[in-house]
């Protein structure tokens, strides 16, 4: 069970609010994503459901029992920090161990879930080691492993991934989605990344200046984004935004159209635009463009589009997948 | 090409780091030399041979029994660095783990008294050994040198309890550690290498202090630098007994700072490098 409720929690450090006021339901079983640009509050909220903060004022609900003023031991939850957080002189084995004998479990049945984690995590070659003596994506493993064998009500990440290198973290990415899938416990995960956010979750908090800015699942904040903010958030290359009289003739004050959403021609189009900077991958190309009377866009086309700097390319905007956002930056349903 | 001219620059790195090392050393290897010169050689002038007599090791030993001022200077430099660790290392740990907006200004405070000058207080502190009935005690002194280096026991201990992230803290908050299992499984294992840099830095410092030490004792608890001194005034030119004394007092340290190089130098290094 982990079930996990915020009732108008909201965090002041001093002068500053750094959450004004915030409710959220997290079900049990599910892996819900907190998202933002640094700042936003994310790893503040994280850390208020830990209990390593004290909320302001509020009300924080685990499977229905308030622990607003329980200490993060009492709580039964896990975290995985972003530094590892591994105790440096304490072989792999005892730092998995560590929070069964705070527990006081017996020798034997500690024995038993340490070696189960560790075969989990590929771990088992590595359990008299210190934590030196590991590559950062093994140091992550045991951060996790201690966290699995106290099998927590919930799994809290905060920017678990953000010290590996590109490589890594995707495969990182691969082994929590899975975990998740094997062990089927809530987890909880802090991102400023919006791929891990997209990839990894059932459910996606995108918030901003410890506001939540919208609540739902990948494709429902990528298809029908609530406001400009998460409409720009979400999506790799950003959403282009288009104001003056392309979007009033939409009847919006901005026009917002995904650069995957841009009909690419050399011949004939809406927008006319020069190429400022073409990005060749292979598998799809990316076009960043000088459009007159727009400015500033940026293309994407599946597989190669053969256009280069300084050459002249025509866009039409698929009119079906066009945002329209009014003056206060709220989306407009059509 | 390039391995060249770096083979190069270690050869002359290490040749710069021999000429500086041996001009810092050289006072103490020529007090050696000079101790094993008979009185005549010593005062003849300069010369790096000597007859190698150990004739002045001997003298010195008959002349004033060793052991009592040896033993001295170990339990005051022992004695005074435990008592500053009892002190030091609760309130380090507070201003480090638990700091108020004036922490800073304590540290400093606590800094500022070693900026001033020993000789300002010394009527002042010899009234209160002598009204006391300290003069000339154990007791007495272990407590001056306790006081004279607490300043930096505290500072030394407070940057090494810095450097223990916060993070792992939590993890052991999170992982079901109450506050006494955090100390005791997690903290001190952590800060045991920054206690010991600092306790050993601190017998050295302890054991090389002269101006309380030779001022407020003569005979019962006097250390080896009282030691030494005492064959600079009556005997003033005996230069080879006087060096040869030196050496007796200053080699057990040089043997202890020898054999724990490796601590001393993060020591030293006040945590700077990682």
């Amino acid at each position: 069970m982990g079930s996990i409720t915020l009732q108008k929690v909201s965090k002041v450090f001093g002068e500053a609010k750094v959450i004004p006021s915030i409710d959220l339901e997290i079900n049990n079983g599910e892996f819900v994503v907190f998202v933002g640009p640094s700042g936003c509050g994310k790893s503040t909220l994280l850390r208020l459901i830990a209990g390593l903060e004290d909320v302001s004022a509020g009300h924080i609900l685990i499977d229905g029992k308030d622990v607003t003023d329980a200490a993060p031991a009492e709580r039964g939850l896990a975290m995985v920090f972003q530094s590892y957080a591994l105790y440096p002189h304490m072989s792999v084995r005892n730092n998995i161990a560590f929070p069964l004998k705070m527990a006081k479990l017996d020798k034997a049945i500690i024995d038993k879930k340490v070696a189960d984690a560790a075969r989990v995590l590929n771990l088992t070659d590595y359990l008299e080691r210190r934590p030196s003596q590991l590559s950062g994506g093994q140091r992550q493993r045991v951060a996790i492993g201690r966290a699995i064998v106290r099998e927590p009500s919930a799994f809290l990440f905060d920017e678990p991934l953000s010290n590996l290198d590109a490589a890594l973290r995707g495969t990182m990415r691969l082994e929590i989605s899975d975990l998740h899938h094997q062990l089927k416990t809530t987890m909880v995960y802090v991102t400023h990344d919006q791929v891990e956010a997209m990839t990894m979750a059932d459910k996606i908090v995108v918030l901003n200046r410890g506001n939540i800015e919208q609540v739902g699942s990948p494709l429902e904040l990528y298809k029908s984004p609530r406001n400009l903010f998460v409409a720009g958030f979400i999506g790799s290359p950003h959403m282009n935004f288009v104001t003056g009289t392309y979007a009033q003739s939409k009847n919006a004050k901005t026009a917002g159209i995904r650069p995957e959403h841009l009909g690419l021609s050399k011949d004939s189009g809406i927008w006319r635009g020069t190429v400022k900077v073409a990005e060749h991958l292979g598998a799809d190309t990316f076009l960043h463009l000088d459009v007159e009377g727009i400015g500033q866009i940026t293309a994407r086309c599946d597989g190669e589009f053969g256009a280069y700097h300084g050459d002249t390319v025509y866009m039409t905007p698929d009119e079906t997948k066009l945002h329209r956002f009014d003056d206060k930056g709220l989306a407009l349903r059509a | 090409m390039a391995r060249n001219v770096t083979t190069r620059h270690k050869i002359s790195a290490t040749v710069a780091a021999w000429i500086v090392a041996l001009i810092i050393f050289f006072p103490i290897l020529y007090t050696i030399i000079t101790s094993i010169k008979t009185e005549p050689e010593a005062i003849a002038g300069f010369s790096l041979w000597p007859s190698g007599t150990f004739e002045n090791y001997i003298t010195v030993q008959t002349q004033r029994d060793y052991l009592k001022p040896f033993m001295n200077s170990v339990i005051l430099s022992v004695g005074s660095t435990i008592l500053a660790l009892i002190i030091a290392i609760p309130s380090a740990w507070a201003m480090a783990f638990s700091p108020t907006k004036r922490t800073k200004d304590i540290l400093m405070w606590m800094l500022s008294t070693k900026m001033m000058p020993a000789v300002a207080v010394l009527v002042p502190i010899y009234l209160l050994f002598r009204d006391f009935g300290l003069l000339d005690s154990r007791i007495g002194l272990t407590v001056m040198l306790t006081l004279i280096n607490l300043p930096i026991v505290v500072w030394m201990l407070y940057t090494y309890f810095r450097e223990i992230p916060g993070e792992i803290l939590e993890a052991a908050r999170m992982d079901g550690a109450g506050l006494w299992q955090e100390i005791v499984y997690v903290l001190t294992p952590m800060a045991v290498p920054g206690i010991a840099s600092t306790l050993l830095l601190n017998i050295i410092l302890a054991w090389n202090e002269s101006f309380w030490t030779i001022r407020l004792s003569t005979t019962n608890a006097a250390p080896l630098t009282a030691f030494i001194a005492s064959f600079s005034s009556p005997q003033g030119l005996f230069w080879a007994k006087l060096s040869a004394a030196s050496t007796m007092a200053i080699a057990p340290i040089l043997i202890l700072g020898w054999f724990s190089q490796k601590q001393l130098v993060r020591g030293l290094t006040f945590g700077a490098v990682k």
